[in-house]
């Protein structure tokens, strides 16, 4: 009796030993980049787990310099016009996709599914040549159009998952009143869409906030450029002298809000993953 | 769908269009009615598809189409319009010896670069990611709290991350040389991110923390989907924990291990902003797409860019064929 007590004792302090491990593997280098951050720069270079001075000298640092401020409104303007052009597309389409059925419909699907497995790479030059011809280059507008590329198919994908578990009887009701699909679109649906449509549009957003490649090809400017390339470009004197301190402080700014929206919309995201993934 | 269709032939040809005509003729048969509808349904759909087709013909099809159009051009950055068809000289000509990129050993070190990097990265997110879920899965207090704070390596941008780990990787104040050299494994501290035999692991490093949690969340879903009386049964019977895993557990959640891993498989092979960030364009973790950027914009090449780029495709191409074959194989047999 006791060796089996002794036993749960020790499967239990196990099992919380790896939590505890998992989560401070998972939230140490964040944890770390806010210490980082709060550090004067003399104390930069003295590792130390915790945080010992509050010192915001870097983010003022960081906050005074209008080329960072500039990335923040520009990456502000490009996700949030993303997520808006995203949501109109991939609602109309989706319900086209997941409440009609016709000829064709399998054969859409597999070309929005194959453009999300595009590799960016592989359209760069005929991008950059498409958004250079509109004369978008170097301007939020034409990252707003490139990232269309991988925000569009998720969202289209995960929105018709959604509209398709939606009870037909609804639709029925609409159409023998003669609503036209758009009035059932836009009556129907979409009240009944928000909480899918906050998923996509957050997914969107985090993931045009992210977006990398793009930004740094298709911006030449430092007034242009969105929030990753602007902290990817931060430079020092020379390449061995980084300014850490207020490269961290940046980072922990950006930073913030996407962890705040994870941790409050945490269950939303969820569904939206695996709706996108697993039924796909 | 094959059953409608017989429905659709019996219809008169070309009723005229409009629901006005509906009204006027109040007798008509329903099914002809519903037909009528599912017509107008039908238009509707493709008019509802337009802007969404519209938009990825112009950010996808088209710049894909160009791409490979100027894989076999000389253009150049400041010339696309100028661009001569040279055939498939970017990709390999002889001249008094072979030359293009599939002569180059870098662009065969970037594919080998890459294949390790999907390789390694994947499989310790699988493993990983199955640990995680298994954790997240098993009901304690703050469980919650738990799943938030693993999702904070997904939520964080990955040029922040690599950032981040940058720093505490760095040679000679980093955290991780400060730590391992406290703990005695390690003399004198390493430079992980400029040692060419270092840099591919912080690299791997980077990308199974930020990308874990993907995974995990996956294999969550399908976990909490599975039924619980064969435990309960198993439990009944005596059967060892670790047995049920992989007798039980591991098949049922399979399928869903096995998107997941498809997905991280395919951002693997496409891997750009964690490696720039970290290595730059250090030939010991050059990747397909970092080559061909590297082409395609700092050297200004376009031609030959595209043709990396087009080989990339190709490739991405491949895997995805052979998964959705396979795929479609399993379900077909497994439901």
């Amino acid at each position: 009796m006791t060796l089996r007590r002794l036993k749960s004792i020790a499967l239990t302090t196990g099992f919380w030993m790896l939590v505890a491990v998992l989560v401070l593997y998972a939230i140490f280098p964040f944890y770390y980049a806010i210490v980082t951050s709060l550090k004067p720069s003399s104390q930069l270079f003295e590792v130390s787990y915790w945080v010992d001075s509050l010192d915001f000298s870097n983010y003022v640092t960081v906050l005074s310099q209008p080329t960072f401020l500039a990335a923040i409104r520009n990456s502000v303007v490009v996700a949030i016009s993303v997520v808006i052009i995203a949501l109109l597309l991939g609602l109309t389409a989706a319900w086209a996709l997941g409440r009609v059925r016709f000829r064709g419909r399998t054969t859409v699907m597999m070309i929005v599914l194959g453009v999300s497995m595009f590799p960016q790479v592989a359209v760069l030059s005929g991008l950059f040549e498409v958004i250079r011809t509109l004369d978008l280059y170097n301007s939020p507008g034409g990252l707003i159009l490139s990232y269309t590329i991988f925000t569009l198919p998720f969202t289209v994908w995960i929105l018709t998952t959604f509209m398709r578990q939606l009870p037909d009887e609804l639709e029925e009701a609409a159409i023998v009143d003669g609503a036209s699909p758009w009035v059932t679109l836009t009556k129907v649906f979409m009240p009944l869409l928000w909480p899918a449509m906050a998923t996509t549009g957050l997914l969107a957003f985090i993931a045009a906030w992210n977006e990398f490649l793009f930004a740094l090809t298709f911006t030449l400017t430092d007034s242009q450029r969105t929030v990753p390339v602007a902290i990817a470009l931060i430079s020092g004197g020379s390449q061995y002298e980084l300014p850490w301190g207020p490269i961290m402080a940046a980072s922990v700014i950006v930073t913030v809000p996407l962890v705040v929206l994870v941790v409050i919309f945490q269950r939303r995201i969820v569904s939206g993953l695996t709706a996108g993934a697993v039924k796909g | 769908m094959a059953t409608r269709q017989p429905t659709m032939a019996q219809t008169p040809a070309a009723p005229s269009p409009g629901g006005a005509v509906d009204a006027t003729q109040p007798a008509r048969p329903r099914r002809e009615r519903g037909t009528r509808v599912r017509r107008r349904r039908v238009r509707a759909a493709w008019l509802f598809l337009t802007p969404m087709l519209i938009g990825l013909a112009l950010v996808a099809g088209w710049p894909l189409a160009r791409t490979f159009w100027f894989s076999v051009t000389d253009a150049s950055l400041s010339s696309l319009e100028g661009a001569n068809f040279i055939g498939f000289e970017n990709y390999l000509v002889y001249d008094n010896g072979w030359y293009g990129i599939l002569a180059d050993p870098l662009w065969w070190q970037s594919v080998w670069n890459t294949l390790y990097f999907a390789l390694v990265s994947v499989s310790l997110e699988a493993v990983l990611g199955v640990i995680v879920a298994l954790v997240l899965n098993a009901h304690f207090r703050g469980r919650t709290l738990v799943r938030a704070a693993m999702l904070i390596p997904w939520a964080i941008p990955t040029v922040v991350s690599a950032k981040i780990w940058a720093w505490m990787l760095n040679d000679q104040f980093g955290i991780i040389n400060h730590l391992l050299m406290t703990l005695g494994v390690i003399d004198a501290p390493l430079s992980w991110t400029a040692d060419a035999s270092l840099s591919m692991w912080a690299v791997i490093m980077v990308d199974v923390w930020k990308a874990t949690p993907f995974v995990a969340l996956l294999v969550l879903a399908a976990l909490q989907m599975l039924p619980s009386d064969c435990y309960e049964a198993a439990k009944v019977d005596g059967i060892h924990p670790v047995r049920v895993f992989f007798r039980v557990t591991l098949p049922l959640i399979t399928p869903a291990l096995l998107v997941a891993v498809i997905f991280r498989a395919l951002d693997a092979l496409r891997v750009f902003d964690v490696i720039y960030v970290l290595t730059s364009n250090a030939a010991s973790t050059m990747t397909m797409s970092i080559y061909a950027r590297q082409q395609l914009v700092e050297f200004q090449d376009v031609g030959y860019g595209s043709a990396a780029s087009t080989l990339l495709f190709m490739i991405i191409a491949l895997v995805t064929v052979v998964y959705l074959y396979l795929g479609r194989r399993q379900l077909g047999g497994g439901s």
